[in-house]
């Protein structure tokens, strides 16, 4: 997918001619990926450091250096997977902005857990969007799950109770929330979903396992936003970069890396329920030079 | 909160100084600068480079260098060209003349297409008094069906869907049976699909093939990144769209995508929406877009306004002061007074080109009471406290809590923003030269 650079051997030969201008069109393909001006400045400043003080001269060493840096920031020494509790339920909340495959992402990840053997519920906590329960529904019916629900515009911070009471009850091993998308910039809604996060660290006693933010490949600049305000209110521990199957290149995921130290764990590739996948640094750099 | 408040203050009028005569370097520096700004605000790079280009050929022609107040004739000059750019789309909705109306709406998955259907039926009925009715064309997504019926229930309007069929057809027969039944207009809500996706285009192709849709709106994400262009130009090269409908611009999204789209594809942006609920969609107006993708707020007013509050005279005795290290609080309470006639605070800070606006809004809790309640300190200290504040002892501290009608620790937070804020004035007095107070001399 990330392609960024595929077309690092046209503007090989500017590198000859003309060197501003061959760093400032890598400058624009980067910057046409969604990674940040800011970023993309960071990267480039140290590969031309090496380039010019060992006076590289080799396209294919200017890509190591570039792929070095990349994989630099993306790299999270073991961080990438999901915490698993020893003491059962692992539960896991998923939050994000409107319409960037939450729900989705939800079933995806019940599907993977259930692969592999787990008892998992379903939490839906959208209370709020039409149809947003009938829409997991049809996924856990799909996957023959447990799912505890409750009526349109109760209270989401209930359905969670509820669903952990229960969990705990039938001793399931992971429960995921469903949650209702909102914009980072909504007070009340943010203090929603830190009410939710306090009713499941009161009931489980400790941390949420996994709080993943879900961020659409689409989006431009402002993911970075939404992976901050979503920091600040919850302490995220991870990104679930959905759609990727588009031409997007969800390069903004290495801003909020280099920036906020916050990992992509999972991506998803389309609709089906198995297009998800565990996020892989060195392969995703290594798919830009592909 | 004066820390902050100063903090932008200063760096927004820094600058926007007048720079007295702008050098093309300076011109060009300007220029990167709103290339930085209309980068970050998710513009294509193509069409920042294309659009600056303009930009600088109107500047030169318009022999802005010689002029005094060039740096903000080159802002305002951007500011005029996104406007007149986006504005020269009409806006609104064509009827049909005779039949009805047919809409569709096309998208990626998760743009807003369904719920920007309602806010349009809504819209069309209410404001045109249309009887609208909607086809259920999605047949993926699971209970998109029963989506779009909870939410046309809330606006009284039908909906037709069928099960086990496919979108063309259903398409098909639902526009044939809402023309017979009398609907003036007809809304299509498309599934959701990627541009790239052969088999979806089609069916889409397809649909508007049979049915002849008058108005095709590629509903578009407001925080879509650099491939808009590409999305947007693929769908109108598929089914030739209308229209777009920029939704969830209640984000703090700067909203570049919009601006490159136009650019390319030259289709007008026709509503936007900008919430959940069904009123927050409306015809769009293309200057509160431009400002917002400049970043800028409402900057130009602002300098207006604060030109008209503060004096020269006055700025200049400040800035001499901040130099010398000695600003006290009779200033600090005078440019109280200068800001509070520019208008109510969070009037201002809203003009403020803050990305995050809200959060930060909520964390220092900027209303007007603190300022009264600072004003409320500072009118209790004696002349010479004011001018010498180094002198408030604890005693002193208690006479003006007990004086103001306020606490200890509000006093002492008071002292203690001040004292930092002086230093940061001073630090940027010294490193920058000459140095414009954040509220004069513009
Ligand atoms: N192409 C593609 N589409 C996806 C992917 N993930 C989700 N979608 C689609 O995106 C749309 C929105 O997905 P949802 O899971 O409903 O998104 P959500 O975040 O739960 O939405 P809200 O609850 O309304 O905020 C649906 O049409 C999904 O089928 C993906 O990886 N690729
Ligand atoms: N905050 C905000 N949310 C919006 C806006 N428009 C739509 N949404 C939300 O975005 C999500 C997706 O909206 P839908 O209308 O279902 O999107 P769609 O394009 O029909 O999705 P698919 O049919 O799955 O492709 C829902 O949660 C909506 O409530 C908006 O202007 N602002
Ligand atoms: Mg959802
Ligand atoms: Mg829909």
């Amino acid at each position: 997918m990330l392609r960024l650079i595929k077309n690092l051997n046209n503007i090989w030969n500017k590198f000859k001619d003309n060197r501003k201008l061959f760093w400032d069109e890598l400058e624009e393909q980067m910057v046409a990926s969604d990674i940040s001006i800011n970023t993309t400045g960071k990267i480039l400043a140290e590969v031309k450091k090496y380039v010019y003080s060992e006076n590289i001269n080799d396209i294919e060493k200017i890509k190591i250096l570039l792929k070095k840096q990349i994989i630099e920031i993306l790299k999270t020494d073991g961080g990438g997977d999901l915490k698993i509790s020893t003491t059962p339920p692992t539960v896991f909340l998923i939050v994000g902005v409107n319409g960037t495959g939450k729900t989705t992402s939800v079933a995806k990840l019940a599907g993977m857990f259930k692969e592999k053997s787990k008892k998992v519920l379903i939490s839906a906590a959208d209370t709020y969007r039409s149809a947003a329960v009938e829409q997991i529904q049809h996924y856990a019916r799909k996957l023959d799950l447990d799912i505890v629900s409750h009526q349109k515009f109760s209270d989401p911070g209930a359905v969670v109770y509820d669903s952990l009471e229960k969990a705990m009850a039938r001793g399931i091993d992971l429960v995921i929330i469903d949650t209702a998308g909102r914009m980072q910039t909504s007070y009340n809604l943010m203090e929603e979903l830190k009410k939710i996060k306090k009713v499941i660290m009161k009931k489980i006693g400790r941390e949420v396992d996994e709080i993943l933010l879900v961020i659409d490949s689409t989006t431009g600049q402002n993911a970075r936003n939404q992976a901050e305000l979503f920091n600040n209110s919850l302490n995220l521990t991870g990104i679930i970069l959905t759609k990727i199957d588009s031409t997007s290149r969800g390069g903004i995921v290495l801003t909020i890396k280099n920036d906020l130290g916050i990992p992509v764990k999972l991506v998803t590739d389309g609709e089906k329920l198995d297009n998800i996948h565990f996020f892989d640094p060195e392969g995703f750099t290594e798919s830009i030079f592909s | 909160m004066f820390d902050l408040l100063t903090n932008k203050f200063e760096n927004l009028f820094y600058k926007i100084r007048n720079k007295g005569k702008l050098s093309p370097d300076d011109l060009d520096d300007a220029l990167r600068e709103i290339k930085l700004a209309l980068l970050e605000a998710d513009v294509n790079f193509k069409v920042v480079k294309e659009f600056l280009e303009n930009v600088k050929t109107k500047a030169i022609g318009e022999k802005i260098l010689e002029s005094l107040t060039s740096y903000q004739q080159v802002v305002k000059i951007v500011n005029e060209e996104i406007t007149r750019m986006l504005g020269s789309a009409s806006s609104g909705v064509v009827f049909a003349p005779g039949g009805p109306t047919i809409i569709m709406t096309v998208g990626l998955q998760g743009t807003g297409k369904t719920s920007a259907v309602i806010k349009l039926a809504s819209f069309l009925k209410n404001k045109y008094q249309k009887k609208v009715s909607i086809i259920a064309a999605d047949i993926y997504r699971p209970a998109a069906v029963l989506q779009l019926e909870d939410m046309a229930k809330n606006i009284a309007v039908d909906v037709y869907s069928e099960s086990n069929s496919n979108p063309v057809s259903i398409s098909v027969k639902g526009t044939e049976l809402f023309r017979k039944s009398g609907s003036d207009v007809i809304i299509i809500d498309t599934a959701g699909r990627l541009h790239i996706d052969e088999k979806m285009m089609k069916e889409i192709v397809d649909i508007r093939n049979r049915v002849n849709p008058h108005q095709i709106f590629l509903v578009l994400d407001a925080m879509t990144g650099q491939e808009a262009v590409n999305i947007a130009s693929t769908f109108n090269q598929r089914v030739e769209c209308d229209g777009i409908i920029l939704t969830k611009l209640d984000s703090d999204t700067r909203g570049g995508a919009a601006l490159s789209v136009y650019y390319v594809v030259k289709k007008p942006i026709k509503f936007i929406s900008s919430g959940e609920r069904i009123e927050d969609f409306d015809i769009f107006y293309p200057d509160r877009i431009a400002s917002r993708i400049l970043g800028m707020g409402d900057i130009l007013t602002l300098v207006e306004k604060a030109e008209k509050v503060v004096s020269e005279k006055e700025a200049k005795k400040i800035e001499e002061k901040i130099y010398k290290n000695e600003l006290n609080f009779e200033d600090f309470i005078g440019q109280l007074k200068s800001i509070k006639k520019m208008g109510s605070l969070d009037k201002i800070f809203s003009m403020l080109p803050i990305p995050d606006k809200n959060r930060i809004f909520k964390k220092i809790n900027l209303d007007d009471s603190y300022l009264s309640r600072i004003e409320a300190i500072i009118n209790s200290m004696t002349v010479e406290e004011r001018r010498k504040p180094h002198i408030i002892n604890g005693n002193r501290k208690k006479r003006i809590a007990k004086g103001s009608g306020s606490s200890v620790s509000e006093v002492n937070k008071l002292l203690v923003q001040f004292s930092k804020t002086k230093q940061m004035m001073k630090q940027f007095s010294g490193k920058k030269g000459k140095f414009n107070f954040p509220t004069g001399n513009l």
